[in-house]
């Protein structure tokens, strides 16, 4: 873990073998490469809100079935800002609907991070070292919250437009390639690797690799771990947040249970991922996104399934996941 | 001959004691003593609600492990019923088939997901089981022409246990004696038996094993037993019984969709009357189960009330809007949360706790 010397690789390589065997399965280039794009954005969109939920389970233990919370939330908090500045989103510049997006994502990622203070302190801190207790109390934090939202939004689907510039697509041969989706794909991208940087250079990185290896040890190196522990919480709820935003624009709409409906589709992916781990996450993402794109095209009535069975088939190859985290529970 | 019935297993309190032949009587003379539809559509949904999360509670308070695919298992039997009886007419074998095929596939079900998740982690288990839960949601509306889609089937049952059948002119008590009321006692009976055949699992050497894995895991499998084929049974059977539920809802609704047996508000429901009943009773479910239904049943009247009055009369439109019966879930949710905090050990628990402090 610590030097990377030996990287496992094995797993890297799911990817584009996923990808490489879904080719002759779909037919046509240029649809496959659509598709491609297509759940590469998705599974960008995945991994940012994954991410949050695999580090606060590796660092602390905590299984935070609320997480889905914050991606509604983050959408709902997106449709109300992008609202507000309609001479900003019907602009035909592209730089003043980037300029309307940006606005709309960081109000999203502070409101959610907000909530994710009060939910950490008044729902996940007293049942610290319960897993039972979590799961059944993140479980009623999730339905209050997204029964709060029907109150102040209204409980009805609320559509969440693109901006003018970013709508259509780019045409590359004969392959078209939607711009969102290209844009999504650069923010999760970004987003890796400030995350991957984070954790890697830094010292609050080192910090949060450390706990998730050994929390004992780094609280007895005189750490305080719980103040880290809730950092994270926000940041992760932040992201969620964030990723709400980008999977509402995905949409193009939103409603209240989307929250219910998106944390399915990461708990799959933390699950491959390997509880804990961030790379594993970001390889669960890809795949889940792609497999849910290239099922949706070749045999729609199978894609409810697709993820499941891509999950089992994971599982009996590694049955921690991609990358196994050592020392958790 | 009492003690042999509940397994050894008594209510340990004279309240509890006392409010358990009180649910008894209640619900053996509910036609007589609550006349009228609605009371006696509440009775039956008691007792699917007792047998349902009695079932839960094998798995969550005695095996210590959460699933959110006990709807699941329950809208299998309920689909199980409504299928066969919409293929094969109206009749026992159609009940019969219906019951056999669902009961298979919960089996097969129940240990492929039980064998596969928790086989590494407990918790595995929550997380495998609400994405399966959500999957078989959308696949039981989509298979429109099997199971009907979002409207769902009506179906007839066997005569004898339809409304129209009579089996005397002369009304009994003022109840009319027709085959409702015979349909409200054959789900009466089985209830009552499914109810004693869970306390006899849980107070079995097999029931004491679940609870010392519930207690601590690493000491169980260390003296010997193999936990994850017990948490596997137990899973297994719970959702066994969940599907025999299932089956009971059909036989009284005559009519099954995704909404009435397989929505996730239902499983909201049992997780809540588990907790507010006490893990790790059986009785904790039936008082739970009562408690519940009823309020949910009448007290929703009440909360649009409350709504209407506050948004007109003090012109409050936000209190209102939280008062509103379409909020229902929110005021469950946070009697949850509370009683999670609060009340972990339900109902039963306290008045166990409370007379052996005596």
């Amino acid at each position: 873990m610590s030097l990377k010397m030996d990287v496992d690789w094995k797993p890297l390589l799911l990817v584009p073998a996923l990808a490489l065997l879904a080719l002759p399965l779909v037919g046509s280039p240029s649809t496959w490469l659509t598709l491609t794009v297509a759940g590469l954005a998705m599974g960008m969109i995945v991994f940012i809100i994954a991410s949050g939920l695999t580090l606060v389970f590796g660092l602390m233990d905590v299984l935070n079935f609320g997480h889905g919370v914050f991606i509604a939330l983050g959408a709902f908090v997106a449709t109300s800002v992008l609202g507000a500045m309609g001479d900003w989103t019907q602009s035909q510049s592209i730089l003043a609907n980037l300029v309307a997006v940006l606005p709309a994502m960081v109000v999203a990622m502070l409101v959610a991070g907000a909530v994710g203070l009060a939910f950490e302190r008044f729902i996940v801190r007293p049942v610290y070292g319960q897993h039972l207790k979590q799961i059944l109390i993140t479980m009623g934090g999730m339905i209050i919250g997204e029964e709060l939202i029907k109150v102040i939004w209204g409980p009805a689907q609320i559509p969440l437009p693109l901006p003018e510039g970013l709508r259509g697509s780019w045409l590359w041969g004969d392959a078209a390639v939607e711009k969102y989706r290209v844009l999504a794909v650069v923010v999760g991208a970004l987003v890796f690797g400030l995350l991957a940087w984070t954790l890697a250079r830094t010292k609050i990185g080192l910090l949060i690799r450390a706990g998730v290896q050994d929390r004992e040890m780094v609280e007895s190196l005189g750490y305080r771990i719980r103040v880290l522990f809730v950092g994270i919480f926000v940041a992760g709820s932040a992201l969620a947040g964030l990723g709400g935003v980008m999977w509402g624009l995905y949409q193009q709409n939103v409603i209240p249970q989307m929250g219910a409906q998106v944390n399915v589709l990461i708990f799959i992916v933390i699950i491959i991922g390997g509880l804990g781990s961030t790379t594993g996450a970001l390889i669960g993402a890809l795949l889940v996104g792609l497999m849910a794109n290239y099922t949706g095209f070749v045999a729609p009535k199978v894609a409810l399934f697709s993820n499941i069975a891509l999950m089992v088939a994971i599982l009996l190859w590694r049955p921690q996941g991609v990358y196994p985290v050592a020392g958790s529970r | 001959m009492l003690r042999r019935l509940l397994s050894n297993d008594l209510p340990r309190s004279k309240v509890l004691a006392v409010l358990l032949i009180a649910v008894l009587l209640g619900l053996a003379f509910a036609p007589f003593v609550f006349p009228g539809v609605k009371a006696l559509n509440v009775a039956a949904k008691i007792l699917v609600f007792i047998v349902l999360v009695a079932s839960f509670d094998l798995l969550l308070g005695y095996t210590g492990i959460v699933s959110f695919a006990h709807t699941m298992f329950f809208g299998i039997g309920a689909y199980g019923i409504a299928i066969a009886a919409t293929r094969m007419g109206a009749g026992w074998d159609a009940v019969a088939v219906g019951l056999a095929c669902s009961l298979a596939v919960s089996l097969v079900l129940a240990l492929a997901i039980g064998l596969f998740s928790l086989r590494v982690r407990a918790i595995f288990f929550a997380m495998i089981t609400l994405a399966v839960a959500s999957a078989f949601q959308t696949l039981a509306s989509q298979l429109s022409e099997f199971t009907g889609g979002e409207d769902g089937l009506s179906f007839r049952l066997p005569e004898i246990i339809s409304p129209s059948f009579e089996f005397s002119e002369e009304p009994f008590l003022g109840v009319s004696l027709d085959g409702r009321l015979l349909c409200y006692y054959l789900l009466f009976v089985v209830a009552v038996v499914l109810v004693l055949a869970l306390l006899r699992i849980v107070n079995s050497p097999f029931g004491r094993v679940l609870q010392a894995i519930r207690e601590n895991e690493f000491r169980a499998e260390a003296i010997g037993y193999r936990v994850v084929v017990y948490r596997t049974l137990s899973a297994a059977l719970s959702a066994l019984f969940a599907t025999l539920a299932g089956a009971m809802l059909a036989l009284w609704l005559r009519y099954n969709g995704p909404d009435t047996s397989l929505s996730f508000e239902i499983m909201i429901d049992v997780l809540l009357i588990v907790v507010i009943g006490g893990m790790g009773t059986v009785y904790g479910a039936a008082i739970g189960a009562v408690l519940f239904v009823v309020a949910q049943s009448y007290l929703q009247d009440l909360l649009r009330l409350g709504s209407e009055a506050t948004g007109e009369a003090l012109g409050l439109p936000w209190l209102a809007a939280l008062l509103s019966p379409d909020r229902w879930l929110l005021w469950l949710g946070l009697l949850f949360v509370l009683s999670v905090y609060y009340f972990p050990t339900g109902i039963v628990g306290k008045l166990r706790a409370r007379s052996s402090a005596r």
